[in-house]
């Protein structure tokens, strides 16, 4: 048997090192956020890869198509901008989370972690509150944008912005959960880039970001509507688009209901997938 | 204690009992299974068989409160980059029940000056010393030291030894493997050396592999060159040979033999053994 402190006088007193109340997950959660947001907006080439690539694609794709969309009474452009609002979403917390903890895991700050008195939803928190963060000021930049390029216009009801934060809250939990599930699967850090941005990538055409979703066959929609991004987007169309639009939807209308239910399924399923295949560890540290 | 990769035995029936409040010193060459030892230890690595049992829990079912009463210096560095000194050492103060004062260890590892510098921008002996000072932050009972002076100059070594030891004073134990026999030689109450994933040799520096009775060797520069004789008597001969030169022997030396001797010979053995 081996054994480390046997016998000898015990140590109560000595050191109190362990002794006292443990802090709470949630205290944690809100520290690792703090440290988490700090360490993003102290890296200049994370922060502008993660603001400017969204504008620049909003940029390019919805200079490039402007045309007015027949009967829809919106122009491409203002599709794009909404569009581009999922997907910027979905870029800051699936694709930056995914490929961070990659590389963090990889750096050994993990297995530190893994070492500490710290539960691993505390972990998950502060993640989740840096893609608030980062999540919110892009959104807003996009907003900014669109509604001074790209006659995107802002909602007056109020019902429209509760719409309009419901989906943003719950894509970016989806997304972020999925994002932490997906660290898991690159071997190391120089392999997460691509491993993650190329099926990002897929499900971005697939959920009609860069092509109008009523523009594609029917069966690259159904399996465009497994994944969260293409209720996103279409949550943020129904707030940013005049009613008329929505005979452009795959199903001829908003279907807030059902965005809410597949955003939330997601979340539910994003969490059992993040509880049963989070490893703080590498594949090569046994 | 085992551990098995594919073919590999890295940890073979390995017997360890490291005592409350003592330094303990693990030595082997490369791929002894050391630091695989340690990781088991350290609730980092699953054993395939064995008993583990570290402040009284099983370390491959580490509890948040026991995590609390261990601190670990990693063998590898462990990128913080963004962050300054400060921040990274309060940072992890804050997930202890009853962690040290965060600036008092910043200026035990003498970094105080560089307190609010970025971890990313300091030397690697400084940021070695940033890994200490999280290791020891949340006052541990046990702390595990895996090489922990690579790439230290000698000066920050002889500084570090010093905080070691006071950490060890102050009652923490300290399980530590180094490359650097005379890392362990100054700082362990007692070592293992452990070669083939075995513990060949147990004991105190002093005594370890028979040196204390080892027999002497004395030198100097005869008429004729340099002279050595092996002897159990040391004594004696230095008195003879003072009362030969009549006075001062020219490059008298007596030594016994390092420890780095008695190791190396352990090596030797059990590769001859194989």
């Amino acid at each position: 048997m081996t054994q480390t402190l046997a016998g000898g006088p015990t140590a109560s007193g000595l050191h109190a090192g362990g002794s006292g109340k443990l802090p709470g997950a949630f205290r944690l959660g809100l520290l690792r956020g703090g440290l988490e947001i700090k360490g993003f907006f102290r890296n200049p080439g994370a922060v502008v890869f993660t603001f400017a690539l969204p504008i620049m694609m909003m940029t390019m794709f919805a200079s490039i198509f402007h045309d007015k969309v027949e009967g829809a009474g919106v122009t491409v452009s203002q599709l794009y901008v909404a569009a581009m609002l999922g997907a910027g979403l979905m870029s800051t917390s699936f694709q930056a989370i995914a490929i961070g903890i990659a590389t963090e895991r990889e750096e050994g700050n993990l297995r530190r972690l893994a070492a500490m008195p710290i539960p691993r939803s505390s972990f998950f928190f502060g993640k989740l509150w840096l893609v608030l963060t980062t999540g919110i000021a892009e959104t807003a930049l996009l907003l900014a944008f669109g509604v001074s390029f790209f006659g995107l216009e802002l909602p007056s009801d109020p019902a429209k912005w509760f719409t309009f934060a419901w989906v943003l809250i719950l894509g970016l939990i989806a997304c972020s959960l999925l994002g932490i599930a997906m660290s898991s699967v690159p071997r190391d850090a120089k392999s997460a880039t691509p491993i993650v941005t190329l099926p990002f990538l897929v499900i971005q055409f697939i959920s009609g970001v860069y092509i109008p979703i009523n523009s594609m066959s029917g069966w690259m929609q159904n399996v465009g509507a497994f994944f969260p991004l293409k209720w996103m987007c279409q949550g943020f169309r129904s707030v940013f688009l005049p009613d008329q639009a929505k005979m452009l939807e795959q199903a001829g209308d908003w279907e807030l209901g059902r965005v809410a239910l597949v955003l939330g399924a997601w979340c539910i399923g994003g969490l059992v997938l993040c509880l049963t295949t989070f490893r703080w560890k590498g594949r090569r540290d046994g | 204690m085992r551990k098995v990769y594919g073919d590999h035995v890295a940890v073979d029936g390995l017997d360890l009992d490291i005592r409350r409040g003592e330094i303990f010193g693990i030595l082997g060459p490369n791929g002894a299974g050391k630091s695989t030892t340690v990781e088991i230890l350290e609730g980092h690595r699953k054993r395939d068989a064995g008993e583990v049992d570290v402040l009284g829990e099983d370390p491959g079912k580490a509890s948040r409160r026991w995590k609390s009463r261990i601190g670990i210096v990693w063998q590898n560095e462990i990128v913080i980059g963004d962050l300054k000194v400060a921040e990274a050492v309060r940072h992890f103060a804050s997930y202890f029940p009853n962690p040290r004062d965060p600036e008092e260890i910043i200026e035990l590892v003498g970094l105080t000056e560089k307190a609010n510098a970025r971890v990313g921008g300091l030397s690697g002996g400084q940021r070695r010393r940033v890994d200490v000072a999280i290791g020891v932050i949340g006052r541990p009972e046990l702390l595990f030291l895996d090489e922990p002076t690579t790439g230290f100059d000698p000066a920050a070594r002889r500084q570090f030894w010093d905080l070691i030891r006071s950490l060890a004073d102050g009652g923490t134990s300290i399980v530590l493997t180094s490359h650097y026999l005379d890392e362990v030689e100054a700082l362990a109450d007692r070592l293992a050396v452990v070669v083939k994933g075995k513990v060949v040799a147990e004991g105190d520096p002093a005594t370890l592999g028979g040196r204390a009775s080892a027999q002497a060797q004395v030198s100097w520069l005869g008429a004729d060159g340099p002279m050595t004789h092996r002897t159990d008597s040391p004594t004696t001969v230095v008195s003879e040979l003072a009362a030969y030169f009549k006075g001062e022997i020219p490059e008298l030396t007596v030594t016994r033999p390092s420890l780095e001797d008695i190791y190396l010979g352990l090596i030797k053995e059990q590769e001859t053994v194989a």
